[in-house]
This record gives C-alpha cells, sequence and structure tokens, in this order.
C-alpha cells in the first residue's frame, strides 16, 4: 500500500480528509499557514483547529487564461465553510457559468495529482457540488 | 518649516503605449523634465526624490538622477505594487510637510508593454521526482491551477464575484458595460495608449482571461512615466501669479494598508483598505463625494471598478450596480469617473499609474482638458491600489485664484 502525502500541509489526509487551520489561542483568527504572531492580535500560541468540510460558494472565477503548465479552464473560488473561508478550485463540475453559481453548497473532495519516484501518491482538494 | 499646506505645482505624464525604443529612464526622465518644465523649477531646486519602479530591478531613483541632474539629494526608492505612483508621491509630500524640503518631486515610470499574464506561476519544479513539502503552506507541487489562482485577472475576478455575492446579484453584462464605459471615454484621451470603442458584443464575445474579465476588461499593460512637483503655501506664495494660478491644491493625500479580516488570507481584500483611505481622505479634505467632480479610480479590472464604487463611498453601501446602472459614472453623469479611460484603456504601466491619475485630475482642475474637458471641475479624487495590499487616495482642488 503506498503511502500518501497531501498537497498542502493544512490538508489531513485519513478516513475523513479535512482542512486544519492553525487557531490563535487568544482571539481564534485561523490561519492555514504557519505564523510567527497573529496578525489580528499579535499573540504567539496557536492550536490546531479542523474546518468544516461542506460550505457555500461565496466568490469564484472561471480561469481560461493562466501561466504556462496550469491547465485550464478551471473555476477558482472562495468557500465560506462554517465562517472560515477557504481558497480552492470547484471540481467535478463542468467549469462554466450555467454549472457554477454564487451561494451553491460544495463539499470538500480530494484527487490525486499522482505518484512519484518512491511510489509515494501526492493528494490534493478541491471543493464539488454537494446536493 | 512644517506645513499642512501642500500643491501640485507642475506634474506631466507621457503618452502610454509602446515604446520600444525608451528605456525607464527614457521614459521617466521625459515625465521628470516635462513635470520641472510645467512647475517652472530645475533639478536644483529640488531637495528630494521619490522614484517608483516596479519591474526594473532597483536604484531607479539613481539611474534617473544620472540622466536628469545629479544633485546629491536624498532618493527614496519605493515600491507598494499598483500604489506605487500614489506611494512616491505621498513621499515627497512628507518631506514638505516635516518642512525638510521646499520642493520634492515624484515621478513612477513602467516598461510593461507585451508583459502578458500578471500573477499565478508558481513555485519552482521539484528536483528529481519526489513530493517534498516546501513554504509554509509545505506544499509539494505548485498551487496556482489547483488551490485557487494567482494571477491577476481571476483574483480581481473573485473580487468583483465576491460583491455580487454579498449584495444581490451581479452580471457578466453589467462588468462589460463598465468596460464599454472606459473604453468610450478614452477616444478622447491622447494620452491614452488605447483610444478604441468597443461595443458591448465586441467586449462580451472577445478572448474571456478570467470569468467574467475578457481581454478589454483587463487593464492594458503598457510603457510609460509620470511624475510631480510639490511644495507648500508658503513656498508658492513667493512663485509667479501665473505658477500660483495653475498649482493644484493637495486636499488630501493618505496611504492605507489592508488590516486584518477573515478572509484576506484567501483573498486580498481591496475594501476595507479603501474605505478606511476614503474616510480619511474625505475627512483631511473637508469634502464629501457628492463634492467629487471627477473621481479616477483604479480599474485593473472592470470587475474592481464596481467595488470600488461603494468603497470610495460614491454609492450607498451594497448600491454599486444601481449607481453604475443610472449612468452616474460616465461622463456626463454625477460622478464621472475614468474619463481618462481608466486603466483598461489608457493603459496601467504600473508605478506610473498612481501620478498619471492625478495628472489627469490636475489637468480638468486646470480646465485644460480640452474636448474631454469635465465642466467648472474644483474637485477630484485619484485612487490606486497595490495588492499585497496598499491604498493610495489624494483628493485634489483647483487653486482659487
Amino acid at each position: 500500500m503506498s503511502t500518501q502525502i497531501p498537497h498542502v500541509n493544512y490538508l489531513e489526509l485519513g478516513d475523513r480528509p479535512h482542512l486544519v487551520a492553525n487557531e490563535c489561542t487568544s482571539c481564534g483568527a485561523r490561519y492555514f499557514d504557519r505564523r510567527n504572531a497573529c496578525a489580528n492580535c499579535f499573540g504567539t500560541d496557536f492550536r490546531k483547529a479542523p474546518i468544516a468540510t461542506e460550505g457555500i460558494l461565496k466568490s469564484f472565477t472561471i480561469v481560461a487564461f493562466a501561466a504556462p503548465g496550469v491547465p485550464v479552464p478551471f473555476v477558482a473560488g472562495i468557500v465560506d465553510c462554517a465562517g472560515t473561508s477557504v481558497r480552492g478550485n470547484v471540481i467535478n463540475v463542468d467549469p462554466t457559468p450555467e454549472k457554477v453559481s454564487l451561494g451553491m453548497k460544495v463539499r470538500l473532495a480530494t484527487y490525486s495529482l499522482g505518484t512519484d519516484d518512491d511510489g509515494t501518491e501526492a493528494i490534493g482538494f478541491g471543493f464539488e457540488p454537494a446536493a | 518649516m512644517a506645513s499642512d499646506d501642500i500643491w501640485i505645482l507642475g506634474i506631466a505624464m507621457t503618452k502610454f503605449g509602446k515604446h520600444s525604443d525608451k528605456d525607464i529612464v527614457d521614459l521617466g526622465a521625459e515625465a521628470v523634465m516635462a513635470a520641472l518644465t510645467d512647475a517652472g523649477v530645475s533639478m536644483r531646486d529640488i531637495g528630494v526624490l521619490a522614484a517608483g519602479n516596479l519591474m526594473g530591478g532597483g536604484s531607479f531613483g539613481q539611474m534617473l538622477q544620472k540622466q536628469v541632474g545629479q544633485t546629491g539629494i536624498p532618493v527614496y526608492n519605493v515600491t507598494n505594487a499598483c500604489a506605487t505612483g500614489a506611494t512616491a508621491l505621498r513621499t515627497a509630500i512628507m518631506a514638505v510637510k516635516a518642512g525638510e524640503v521646499k520642493f520634492g518631486l515624484a515621478v513612477g515610470a513602467e516598461k510593461l508593454a507585451g508583459a502578458g499574464l500578471l500573477g499565478g506561476g508558481g513555485s519552482a519544479k521539484k528536483d528529481g521526482n519526489k513530493w517534498e513539502p516546501k513554504g509554509r503552506f509545505g506544499s509539494v507541487a505548485p498551487t496556482d491551477g489547483r488551490i485557487g489562482t494567482d494571477t491577476m485577472p481571476g483574483t480581481f475576478a473573485q473580487v468583483g464575484m465576491e460583491y455580487g455575492h454579498k449584495y444581490g446579484g451581479v452580471s457578466f453584462e453589467l462588468f462589460a458595460r463598465i468596460s464599454e464605459k472606459n473604453h468610450a471615454h478614452s477616444v478622447l484621451n491622447p494620452m491614452a495608449a488605447y483610444q478604441k470603442k468597443f461595443t458591448l458584443d465586441e467586449i462580451m464575445n472577445d478572448m474571456m482571461i478570467a470569468y467574467p474579465n475578457t481581454r478589454p476588461m483587463c487593464s492594458a499593460n503598457c510603457d510609460g512615466a509620470a511624475a510631480a512637483v510639490v511644495c507648500s503655501g508658503e513656498t508658492l506664495k513667493t512663485l509667479s501669479l501665473e505658477q500660483q494660478r495653475r498649482a493644484i491644491k493637495v486636499s488630501a493625500s493618505v496611504l492605507t494598508t489592508d488590516p486584518y479580516q477573515e478572509s484576506c488570507q484567501v483573498l486580498p481584500d481591496v475594501n476595507t483598505l479603501t474605505r478606511n483611505a476614503a474616510k480619511i481622505a474625505y475627512e483631511q479634505a473637508g469634502v464629501s463625494p457628492s463634492d467629487l467632480d471627477l473621481v479616477e479610480l483604479h480599474d485593473c479590472f472592470a470587475t474592481a471598478e464596481l467595488v470600488h464604487y461603494d468603497n470610495l463611498m460614491l454609492c450607498p453601501e451594497g448600491g454599486a450596480v444601481d449607481f453604475f446602472n443610472s449612468g452616474a459614472t460616465w461622463r456626463t453623469g454625477s460622478t464621472p469617473v475614468n474619463v481618462s479611460g481608466g486603466l483598461e484603456s489608457k493603459g496601467h504601466p504600473i508605478a506610473a499609474t498612481g501620478i498619471a491619475n492625478i495628472w489627469e485630475i490636475c489637468h480638468h482642475l486646470r480646465n485644460e482638458a480640452g474636448d474631454r474637458q469635465i465642466a467648472d471641475a474644483k474637485v477630484g479624487l485619484a485612487h490606486v491600489i497595490g495588492l499585497g495590499s496598499a491604498c493610495g487616495i489624494h483628493i485634489l482642488e483647483r487653486s482659487g485664484l
């Protein structure tokens, strides 16, 4: 069984893949990257906070023209996951304005980025339409 | 001596466009020498130089001095992304305000013609064929294109769409009509890189870059420069009547950055810092949005212009769509926006833009704008915003003479 590695360190794999943020223990601000201090309250103590896997698409664009090597079109969006804004692609849907709309319900989904020479499979995430 | 009373004594911009035969120093020198002539002063009078350039690699101010006058004055090489020009002007203004110099010079120059897509790309490909976490996000592969987009058209498309989600919807067509306005305005501006009118259909059917931004809805990459000379009211009184008459009062000069906001890590918040800067500017100037005779704001993309109507409080909160639909922002409307053609048509040589849009305002306030003159213009507002972020707002008023 090959090992898996997440595309980014704030994606936690396993039975129920989900995103994890660094949450400031003073004010609750959440960050996806490591922080030297809290941008909101300057605190330096953080704990891990799991992010809801379902949310509402609060903005998106359909990128048709991108840097070399980036396959287009793709839907880039911002998802409101129970109060935490998350950046991700809207996947498993036709990348058209007819199929993607503001306010649609989405949920976290994962997919493979491929396997490296060591047999390690990288796993990425996106958001797919939820019922 | 320190002063709160600041004036633009001279200001100039080069024509924006493709200048293959000119480097950034050529462009900067052209703008500087024209601004000095417009001001009626020489490099000998200038006490400080704030030089803005983004793509050139550094020491632009010193390179420029060697081509216009190497007088040993302090140079501040300035960058703040697309707010660089306003930041350079702010820097010169601060030196005059502090009473350290009598005349300050600010310049912004850029060569961007043919630059193509800005933003995007990503971290370097891994060496060998092994997934290896890199950077603060521990990413094993580039994220642009897989986890959202870093490209400018895509980022600002989301900014506009976010407004629609928040305030009851917005359509592709509406954004395209904003672009239609700006291209129509540019027909009257010989300084614009492009002076072509587009129909709504042409805009909507042009090449899609990042929905809903098609190519004409994106700022035009081009070459250009702009420069301004500033001084205090005390100094101005010692100059000729003609210089005093054409000087433009800087009633507000404000720079802000984006305060922490929950979602700013996933999509730049271009709203809060603009609103904050606008509030400070209106208070500094003692004017309200309804006093403005014209506005030059940062339409890096048609989707950005919409949100800035709201951020600059030109309309009630949430009311930008209705405001545009009322016709208010056409040159014939109550609050003409981007009569220069804006960044979409006049062009956006990044470091020059923040001074070039102030030049446009000054041109109207001096009643020298010819065919595109906004009649009896007395008060104008210039706004730029650079991602990261920084927002520069200046409010300008014509002299009473």
